[in-house]
Formats: structure tokens, sequence, C-alpha cells
């Protein structure tokens, strides 16, 4: 295990009140990757407290999908740090720095399409399940025990997205809603300290949208989790997110209470473009 | 009875298809082996038995590589190999001192673990690389696997290894065969398999929830190749004498073909294509020439099907549980339309 | 003195891989699927020319030429029968589905030429050179020759001409290339007909090495190209050309002063060896799997 680095608050940090003087469960420091030259993220630094909703918000190519796949080890930083309730990632693969906190959707779906959706979830619990290969093999060993537990544990996350009845599909088979609410459920069988949503309302309308912002604070209010999400749908952006970052050509171009950012004018002017003078 | 039946339909549907699965094959053997003791079997067909054990082990252990991880492995003949020359070697030196009992389970042991431990060994290098790549490396790895063999001198070298028990029979192979289809069976629907199937389905996303895929991966390959070792065991001690030729690359494909054709992903299928393509070319001796040719059609032929949304179509339409459905349903419509009809 | 002569023995063998490896790797860059079935197509075009010249009585370098001809047609046919129904299929499938076409060509040759080798005419007579203490094959030279002649008029057309144009842009990314109004489907039909005419001339010049022919000829040749093409670096032109080179002179090499029987074994080290040190070979580049 990697060494546990304290350090405080950067004081730029924006937080909620109730997350002051806990350690943030994710934080960056100067994180930047370069592709052959390009540096496509530079000098990242945020910290989320460990119940906090955090919007990453920017023009599309602004380099948002490319700092979650830093913060979940897709891609090894060029220079930088990432904290991980503490913890330092660097190195590690991701599905280590998975079983260590921290999950996430994909913009483009990536379901285990041929599975059942009960069994998309349990491939979520793989890591906190125990039993061993010996115990796989015979199905002996406290094999029954392990799977019933298991089951169980499905249907109840699967409950909370109301998505119970459709255990048995095929999950490539469900319609669109229902596979992003069952990459969620997936990604919360991990049991993350965060969860990372990569454009969760894309593709939805606003009554599916609303239903989607109520489901995001459950998520944050039951599982006691932090939440950091890539949107471009503004209402939800605002209506939800108690921090936001703003992203421009890979970097922090502004960050603070969706108030502050909305009356930003670099974040205006990085959106409708410069006023002519 | 009853209660069994119930504790039977009370079970998850996977465990129910394994029983089944199992229960089929042991009604084979029950069938088979009173035929050979009645003496309705030729002798030409009780050759085939062992045979027929051999190659349900290596289709059902490649389609664990194949079908549930999605990789292509081109070299389970050169762990099938290993397998073979190291349980063989083991039993020329104990022939003498240990009863066969003793000695030829214990070769088989020996055989899978020799296998495994090939497996292991060739896939920690190759565990980064997936698709094409793996395909041509195990390609590689059992070519080399036998010049190797060729080239050294206690495995008898190019003419041949010789002399050993000719310990094979149909019941030692059955049981290999329900081992294997036990741990295959059960490890498919284990947390361990689900983490497997993920990885073939989409290997960033299991990752992302936690699966680490270089173990996975080794796990696949171990397992497969100790069963491709006990599989060689079984065969070394079916024949006089064994050379390395038999394990070449057209082996491979021979298994490739059996997966391919019982299905990828469906261990009953494999038990059932292993079996036809054992017995088939031996039946159709006229056909041996075509046997090559045939092969290559079926691959060519199944994976076209397979993308072929008509066929997949028709292929729904004419599942034979869709039709008892349909039929059932039809039956009742029928039914309470009279019922309907007396009262209305 | 041995040294030099092995050394170019070797680069004449080197050079022949490189022209399969050619056929290899651009099949690999634009259509994005390991063509297994490259390998057989010389056997098929070696066999052509046997049957034209030794069957049909015509003159020698015509047999060569038309052999070309069948196996353009060939190679075009395998895709449109076999490849293209699977354009969307995962790559387990085509992989598959190559290996077939392989098995299928190797015994369709078996079942019309029997098991046995067959002679395949001399169709190019040079005298060896003497250098000093050195000979050099004549056969070796004209072999040579060509394939760097070959080689240089494809560099040329891929870069220099509309179609190799359009098979850089289709390789690079397919959809934006058929955006762009480039037809993906004829651009891939026209690589396998290349690659497939360079297969046939390295079949031909194989058989003037070896003398011999079998159905079963093209396998080990077209698996060592393709291990060419990966220490090369797939995809790329210039590196299959460098791996073919380098790998003939790997097992001519090794014949030499190791050992004949393991020099397979060798090559397939070298394979190994590659992938696991620089898995994008000596001049590939590295491609990023978008997330």
């Amino acid at each position: 295990m990697a060494e546990r680095i304290m350090v405080p608050v950067p004081p730029k940090a924006i937080i909620p009140s109730r997350d002051v003087g806990k350690r943030p469960i994710l934080e960056t420091h100067h994180l930047g990757i370069e592709f052959g030259g390009l540096k496509a993220v530079d000098d990242i630094d945020f910290a989320i407290g460990p119940s906090e909703i955090c919007g990453l918000i920017g023009p599309n190519g602004a380099g948002k999908t490319t700092v979650f796949n830093l913060l979940t080890n897709v891609y090894q930083p060029t220079r930088g740090t990432i904290l991980l309730d503490g913890y330092d990632t660097k190195g590690l693969s991701p599905d280590r720095v998975n079983r260590m906190g921290i999950a996430r959707t994909f913009q483009n779906i990536r379901l285990f399409s041929n599975m059942s959706v009960l069994d998309n979830v349990k491939t979520g619990l793989h890591a906190n399940m125990k039993t061993s290969f010996l115990s796989s093999i015979t199905h002996g060993f406290g094999y029954s025990k392990a799977e019933k537990e298991a089951d169980e544990r499905a249907i109840e996350l699967l409950k909370f997205f109301n998505m119970e009845h459709l255990k048995d599909h095929q999950a490539g088979a469900l319609p669109y809603g229902a596979q992003r609410r069952l990459e969620i459920v997936r990604a919360l069988a991990t049991k993350p300290g965060i969860l990372l949503l990569d454009e969760p309302a894309a593709g939805m309308n606003p009554s599916e949208t609303a239903e989607l912002m109520e489901n995001i604070r459950r998520i944050r209010d039951e599982f006691n989790i932090a939440v950091m999400l890539i949107e471009h749908d503004m209402n939800l952006v605002m209506g939800i997110c108690e921090g936001i970052c703003v992203l421009n050509y890979g970097r922090i171009i502004a960050k603070g209470t969706p108030d502050e950012i909305k009356n930003n004018p670099k974040v205006i002017e990085a959106y409708l473009g410069k006023k002519a003078e | 009875m009853k209660s069994f039946f119930n504790k039977f339909s009370g079970l998850k549907k996977s465990a129910r298809s394994n029983m089944i699965t199992l229960a089929l094959c042991l009604a084979a053997f029950g069938f088979v082996t009173a035929m050979v003791a009645t003496g309705n079997a030729s002798r030409h067909m009780k050759s085939l038995l062992v045979p027929i054990c051999i190659n349900i082990i290596l289709t059902v252990s490649l389609n664990l590589v194949i079908g549930f991880l999605g990789e292509l492995s081109l070299g389970h003949a050169g762990f099938m190999s290993v397998g073979a020359y190291a349980a063989c070697l083991f039993s020329i030196a104990f022939e003498e001192t240990l009863p066969v009992m003793v000695r030829f389970p214990l070769a088989m042991l020996i055989g899978g673990i020799a296998g495994g431990l090939f497996g292991l060994l060739v896939g920690i290098p190759v565990l980064r690389l997936k698709g094409d790549y793996l395909a041509i490396v195990t390609l590689a790895f059992g070519e080399i696997l036998r010049s190797i063999i060729i080239n050294l001198e206690f495995t008898g070298g190019a003419s041949g290894l010789k002399g050993m028990p000719q310990d094979s029979t149909f019941n030692w192979g059955f049981i290999a065969v329900v081992i294997t289809l036990f741990v295959v069976m059960n490890l498919v629907d284990s947390r361990h398999g689900r983490a497997i199937m993920a990885i073939r389905e989409n290997a960033i996303a299991a990752s992302a929830v936690g699966i680490n895929i270089n173990r996975y991966k080794l796990m696949v390959f171990t397992v497969a190749a100790f069963f491709a070792g006990v599989a060689g065991a079984l065969y070394g001690h079916n024949y006089s004498i064994m050379t390395a030729g038999t394990f070449d690359y057209n082996k491979s494909i021979e298994i490739l073909v059996m997966v391919v054709l019982g299905g990828m992903g469906n261990i009953r299928g494999s038990i059932i294509s292993a079996v036809l393509i054992t017995v088939l070319p031996e039946m159709l001796r006229g056909l041996a020439d075509y046997r090559m040719l045939i092969y290559a059609v079926v691959l060519i032929a199944m994976m076209l099907l397979g993308t072929s949304e008509k066929f997949m179509m028709l292929r729904y339409r004419l599942a034979p549980k869709r039709l008892i459905k349909r039929a059932l349903q039809e039956r009742q419509n029928r039914k309470d339309e009279k019922e309907a009809r007396k009262y209305g | 003195m041995n040294f030099l002569s092995n050394l170019i023995s070797g680069l004449s063998l080197g050079s022949i891989y490189a022209l399969i490896a050619l056929g290899y790797t651009m099949v690999y860059g634009i259509a994005k699927m390991l063509n297994f079935a490259h390998g057989d197509i010389i056997m098929v075009g070696a066999f052509a020319a046997i049957v034209f010249i030794n069957n049909l009585g015509l003159p020698m370098i015509l047999g060569v030429l038309l052999s070309v001809v069948v196996c353009v047609a060939v190679g075009v046919l395998v895709e449109k029968i076999a490849y293209k129904p699977l354009r969307n299929a995962p790559p387990l499938s085509v992989l598959i589905t190559a290996i077939g076409v392989s098995y299928f060509l190797q015994s369709l040759a078996q079942l019309i030429f029997g098991t046995n080798q067959k002679a395949f005419p001399k169709f190019i007579q040079v005298a060896p050179v003497h250098i000093g203490e050195l000979t050099i094959k004549g056969e070796s030279i004209v072999t040579l020759a060509v394939t760097v002649t070959i080689m240089v008029v494809l560099t040329l057309f891929i870069n220099k001409t509309r179609m190799g144009k359009a098979m850089r842009a289709v390789s690079e990314d397919r959809q934006a290339a058929e955006l762009m109004g480039i037809s993906v489907n004829r651009t891939i039909t026209i690589t396998f007909a290349i690659g497939s005419a360079l297969a046939s001339v390295a079949g031909s010049f194989y058989g003037l090495t070896y003398s011999f022919i079998g159905p079963y000829t093209g396998s080990m040749p077209g698996i060592k190209a393709f291990v060419a093409a990966v220490f090369g670096g797939i995809g790329s032109i210039p590196g299959a050309m460098l791996g073919g080179i380098l790998l003939g002179i790997i097992e001519n090499l090794a014949k030499a002063y190791i050992s004949t029987e393991l020099s397979d074994a060798i090559v397939f080290g070298v394979l190994i060896l590659v992938l696991l040190v620089k898995p994008t070979g000596l001049l590939g580049k590295k491609i990023n799997e978008k997330v």
C-alpha cells in the first residue's frame, strides 16, 4: 500500500462548509499529461470533500474526460500528483485504484453487454467478495453463502434505481437510459469513496434529467460518498453541484460555487467567445 | 424423490443446466459401458472411446480461453505435448514400482501440473498482449516447444518416445472428463468466472470495477493448460509411440474447430462437437481426404453465419425451446377457445 | 568469407520475407485485421506459375506474370466472400475466419496437387558472380534487385498517388475517410489486391530459391513474414521492409552458426522478444486506445 500523505487542504480549494477540516477524498496537485508534446491537461489543482458533489465543465475538447482517465489511472500523468483519500496513486493500475475507492462511468457506455443485469452488478461486487479460487471451482467453501449475499446486495442496489425487475435481462438489450443507470449501479457496487460520472445526462430528456439529479443527490446522501461529474447540461450542473471547476484548453480557468461560475467573465468568454471590442 | 425435484427446481438456472450436462454425460457413459459389456461395440468403436474423452477435455478447456476470456490461443497442442511427455516419462520411470491404480492418476496429475506450469510460464510474458498478437505468440510458443522437444535426448527426439505403459482406459478418461467439466462449469459460474467474462465483454470497464485483468488472464491460461496437460497424459498412454510432430499447429487448429463448431462459450456444445469431430471422420472414411477442407469450411461458415442477422433470426425462430413453448401456448389457446365456446 | 555469403543469402531470403510482410502490414494497417491466409497466397501463386509453365507450356516469364493475376483474383475474392461481411464483427471472429481461409487454401491445394512437393521451374537463370573468394548466386542478385525495385515503387505509390493517400487516410481513421468521400470498401479491396500481387511475386522467388513447392509451403514463410512485420512495426511500410530483411539475415545466420532444426524456434523467439521489449516494433508508432 502506498504511503498515506497528509496534506493540508489547499486554501484555494472550494469545499462545502460541512467538509471543511476533513481530509479531501480526492485532490490533485499540478496534474498534467502530454501526448506527443501536446499538453492535453496541464497544471490541474483541485480538492473534493468527502461528501461533495462537484462539477467539471468546459467546452468540447477541453480535456475533461482526460482528467477522468488520469484520476482512474487509465493514463499515467506526465507530471503532478493525485491523492485518493490521502494515498498517492502514482503508478498503480486502474483496477487497483478502483479497489482503493474510485469508481466511474463512461461517456460511451461500457457495459458487459452479453451478461445479465444482475451479473453486471455482481461483477461490480467482485473485489469485495472474498471467496477463493478453490471455492469457485468446487462451489463449496462458502460459495453458496457468498453468492446469496451478492445476489441480495445486487438487488438492493438495483432497487435503489428501480431496476430490480430487469435483473434477468441482457444488459446490452436495455433501453439507453436504463443502460446509463446500470453503469452507475455497477460503479456503486464497487463501494467507492468517490464516484466519477462522465456525462450522465447525455441523451436524456428533461424529465429523465430531473430524475437523474434527484438520484445523484440520493447517491451522495445514502451512500455518503463524493460525486464528481462531467456534464454539458447547465441546469443539472448548476442545480446540484456545490463546487465547479471549469476547464478550457486543458487548464482550469475558474473554480467556485455555481453562482460565482455563472458570473465569471472568463467562463462566459470560454463558452461564448470574446466580446467584440 | 419429490423433495429432490423441489430442490432441483429451486436451484439457480445455471446450476440446473450444469447438473443436466453432467447427468447426460453419465447416461452416455452408462450406455457405452453397457454396450461394451454386452459385446455390442466393435473393436473400432472401442478404440475411439479414449480419443473422445481426450478431445472433450481439450475442447472444453480451450473454450474457457476462447469462449469465456475471448482470447485466441493457438498453442493448446503445445501444452498438451508438455503434459504428455511429463506424464509418460513419469510412467516409464515408475512402471515397475507403482501399481497402475496409483501410477496413472499420478501421471495425469503430473501431466496437468506440467501443462499448467507451462501455461503460467507462457502466460506471464504475453499478458499484456491481446487479440492477434496474443494468438500469434501462443502459436510461436507451441512451435518453439515442438522444436525443443524434437531436439532433446530424453524425449526420444524426432523418432519419438516409446515404452510407456498403455494405461489409458475409457474409465480413466471418463473420470478426467467429469473432473474437467465440474471444474470448468463451476469456475464459469462464480465470481472468478464473471470477472473472466467481464474481460471478454469490455476490458476497460472490467478494470474500472476492480478486476485485475492480468491475474485473470493468467488464471485462465493456467487452468486451460492444466487440462490440456491432462488430455496429453491420456493421449500418451493410449499409444505405443508418441512423436512431437503430433502436437503441431494443425492439432491446435483441430481443437479450435471443435470449439467453434460447438459454440464459443457453450460447454455442452463443446462436448457434442468433440464427439462428432472424433467419430465422424472414422465413420466416413471416404471423406478422409476432405477432412481438412471440411474443417476450414466449418470455421468460415460458423463465423459468417454468426454475424449474419438473417441466420440468427432463423436460429431464434427454430430454437427447440421456443418451438416447444409455442406449441404448448397454441394448445392452451385452443383449449381456452373450446372452453369459451362451451360457456359462451 | 563464409559469413559474407551467408549474409548475402540472408539478405535475399529477407527481401522475400519483406515482400510478404508488406502485404501483412498494409492489410493490418488499412483493414485492421491479421490476414492469416496471406502466407498461403504465396503457395497459390507458386502453384499457378507451375501450372502455367509446366502444364500449359507458357513461356516462363509470362507464366510468372499470369500467376500474379491469379493471386490478385484469389486475394480479392477471399476478401469479398470471407472478410467483408465481418467488417464490424469482433476481432476474434475475423481472426478465426482468416485461419479458416488459410486452412481452406491449403487443403484445396492438397486435394488438387497432392501432398508431394513439386519442382518449381527455374524461370531466371543468371550465372553466379565471383568477387575474390566470395561467390554470390545469380538468383540472389535478381531477387534482391526485383524486391528493392518493387519496394521503391510501392513507397512512391503510397506517398505520391491519390489512391495511396486514400489508403493512408483509411488507415488513420476509417470513418473520417468515409466522410471525406473515400470508398473504404474499394480501398480495402485494392489493398488486398496489392498485397496478393506482392505475395505472388514472393512466391515465385521463394520457388526459385528453394526449388520445391507443396501445399503447406506458404504457411511457414507466411508466419515468419508476420513476425517480420511485427518486428518492423506493424502498419509501417518501411518497418516491414526492415523487419523482413533483418529476419532473413537472423534466420540464415542462425542456420549457419547455431542449428538448422532450431532456426525456426529462434525466429519465433525474436517475435516474442520484440513483443515483450518493444511491442510497437522498430518503426511502429504507439496507438492509444480511446477511452
